[in-house]
């Protein structure tokens, strides 16, 4: 019985990921931030210097699958609390924690589109992928780790205005990007802030399934990855139970 | 009658503001319950508890024996809501809100096409199903949040000032089709301030301001218990102070409308007897004299008064 409810649950949140792909995907904070954004800041990185090919490929996924997957999710609530739709979903028979995973599965699927193109180039210019299952496996859990911090992200303040949660997302997002060694190898005292943050692990397990070496063991790099995953959903929907309160007000 | 809604007890506070003061009422299954009250007077945020969106501070409420906050889904289940505000999603065409709908409430694809078919064809908009709902008028948007609510064929159907800013044609569809989903067994619990809608709709209606129910009674039971507010409206071939007439004994009040003059009494008899000694000491003549049972707006307007000043 409960585990019917369950699913039945979980079904109810695939339709509102359906909903959110197609209404959320074109939206202006979702295709700068989601896209152009990695896309500058790997030009920023890589050009005029010489930097072989295999760690151009390492940052321009981990950045495309980070932005990407983190780009929906931040969006969907407050605009959603701004249209009085957020209201129309709560009025339903659909659990909050069903809402948000609805929310993650949106950014997490678009997460996973985006992310096929950076892929796709880097076997196009000739880059050996010597463990491609791993890697798959990586990038399905990285995007849903970054779509599980991206609602997170909007959980507060609980403002129906999209640009402030963009702003705090941001500050968070930015840092992460340079204490993660996405371009420039991290060493000494550095690894220590460097594990504070997923998109490491995941810029590891990259390396290793490309460059044949990493810093941590492939296990170490899955387990913290679902640890983050586990962290940033359950805070996600915690967080987000104690503030619907005051964003429907 | 067995209830479809059961408030006991019902509080809301927003810090300092009380928009919902310890409220209790109940609303018999396959009844029309109207919720009438000025803006602010803590009908939104009833509804917004009863159909689980916020949390009451305390007092409890069941939708057909269901506990609102200790089975929220159960309820959810078997209610529908149209909002005051429209809210479906204007990026997504006509067709998408009702499927989206259909899902979120667990409804088999079939049925929810076959529905969807059916209400849009019926409320006129079938021609715009594939079309994004941000170019529709407020008339058509607000009878696809109908669509929406009938969906899932609610036991009992939540409507917060539904007509409310919509042309004629528009507002007596949705009227018809409260009356029609309620002779189907549906129970309506509105919220509206158009006393005429209420009078029209409404088995009973409950008055509420300040957050606090001043009465619960049929429109017709309403009109009658104020008897103070029944009149005398007279006109003259000469004219005449309102002032003047309100020296008569049993008069509460006088109010000019026109070039008539309105006696409020609870005794128009003796009123009417004055009136006629009142024409022969002045030598008028009377042009039109009709007795007036209060409407319903004179019985709104004096309770909520009396409720303002508690």
């Amino acid at each position: 019985m409960v585990e019917q409810q369950f699913l039945e649950q979980l079904k109810r949140a695939f339709a509102i990921a359906k909903k959110d792909l197609r209404i959320y995907y074109k939206r202006g904070p979702v295709v700068i931030f989601g896209l152009i954004m990695p896309l500058f800041l790997f030009l920023a990185f890589s050009i005029g210097r010489s930097m072989p090919m295999e760690q151009l490929f390492t940052g321009l996924l981990g950045m495309t699958i980070f932005f990407s997957s983190m780009s929906i999710g931040p969006a969907i609530v407050p605009f959603e609390a701004r249209s009085g739709t957020l209201e129309r979903l709560v009025s339903t028979p659909v659990s909050i924690w069903a809402i948000f995973i609805g929310d993650v599965t949106a950014s997490f699927i678009y997460g996973l589109l985006i992310s096929t193109v950076p892929v796709t180039i880097g076997l196009f210019l000739g880059v050996n992928i010597t463990h491609f299952l791993i890697l798959c496996s990586g990038i399905i859990l990285a995007a849903f780790c970054f779509a599980s911090f991206g609602i997170l992200l909007s959980a507060y303040p609980p403002t129906d205005v999209p640009s402030t949660v963009m702003m705090i997302s941001n500050l968070v997002k930015f840092p992460l990007i340079f204490i993660s060694g996405v371009f420039i190898p991290i060493h000494g005292w550095g690894r220590i802030i460097a594990s504070i943050s997923p998109l490491t692990y995941f810029i590891d397990l990259v390396n290793y399934c490309i460059q044949g070496t990493s810093y941590y063991s492939v296990i170490l790099d899955f387990a913290a990855l679902t640890g983050f995953t586990l962290l940033f959903l359950i805070a996600a929907v915690k967080i987000h139970e104690k503030t619907l309160p005051e964003r429907l007000h | 009658m067995e209830s479809a809604i059961e408030v006991k007890d019902l509080a809301k506070n927003y810090g300092e503001i009380t928009a919902v003061d310890h409220i209790s009422f109940e609303v018999r299954k396959g009844e029309i319950f109207g919720f009438l009250g000025p803006n602010g007077a803590g009908k939104t945020t009833t509804i917004r508890i009863l159909t689980g969106v916020i949390r009451p501070d305390s007092g409890t409420a069941t939708i057909m024996g269901y506990n609102v906050l200790k089975e929220p889904l159960k309820a959810k289940q078997i209610i529908s809501v149209v909002p005051e505000m429209a809210n479906a999603y204007i990026d997504l065409t006509a067709w998408q809100n009702l499927m989206l709908i259909g899902e979120l409430y667990g409804v088999p694809k079939k049925e929810r096409q076959e529905t969807a078919r059916h209400l849009l064809k019926e409320f006129g908009l079938y021609e715009r199903r594939n079309h994004l709902v941000r170019g529709f008028s407020k008339g058509m948007k607000q009878k696809l949040i109908l669509c929406m609510a009938l969906m899932t064929e609610p036991q009992v159907l939540f409507l917060d000032e539904p007509t409310s800013g919509l042309d004629v044609e528009s507002a007596r569809l949705i009227r018809d089709t409260i009356r029609r989903y309620n002779e189907d067994g549906t129970t309506v619990f509105l919220s509206t301030h158009n006393m005429q809608e209420a009078n029209k709709l409404c088995d009973r209606i409950a008055i509420i301001n300040y957050g606090k129910i001043a009465t619960v009674d049929s429109p017709e039971n309403l009109r009658m218990e104020s008897s103070s507010l029944k009149s005398v409206e007279v006109s003259f071939n000469k004219p005449v102070l309102a002032n003047e007439l309100s020296k008569i004994l049993n008069v509460t009040e006088t109010k000019k409308i026109g070039d008539k003059i309105r006696l409020y009494t609870n005794k128009p008899h003796n009123v009417i007897n004055s009136l006629m000694d009142y024409t022969r000491s002045k030598s008028l003549m009377i042009v039109s004299l009709n007795t007036l049972a209060p409407t319903l707006e004179d019985v709104f307007i004096k309770l909520t008064k009396e409720h303002g000043k508690d």
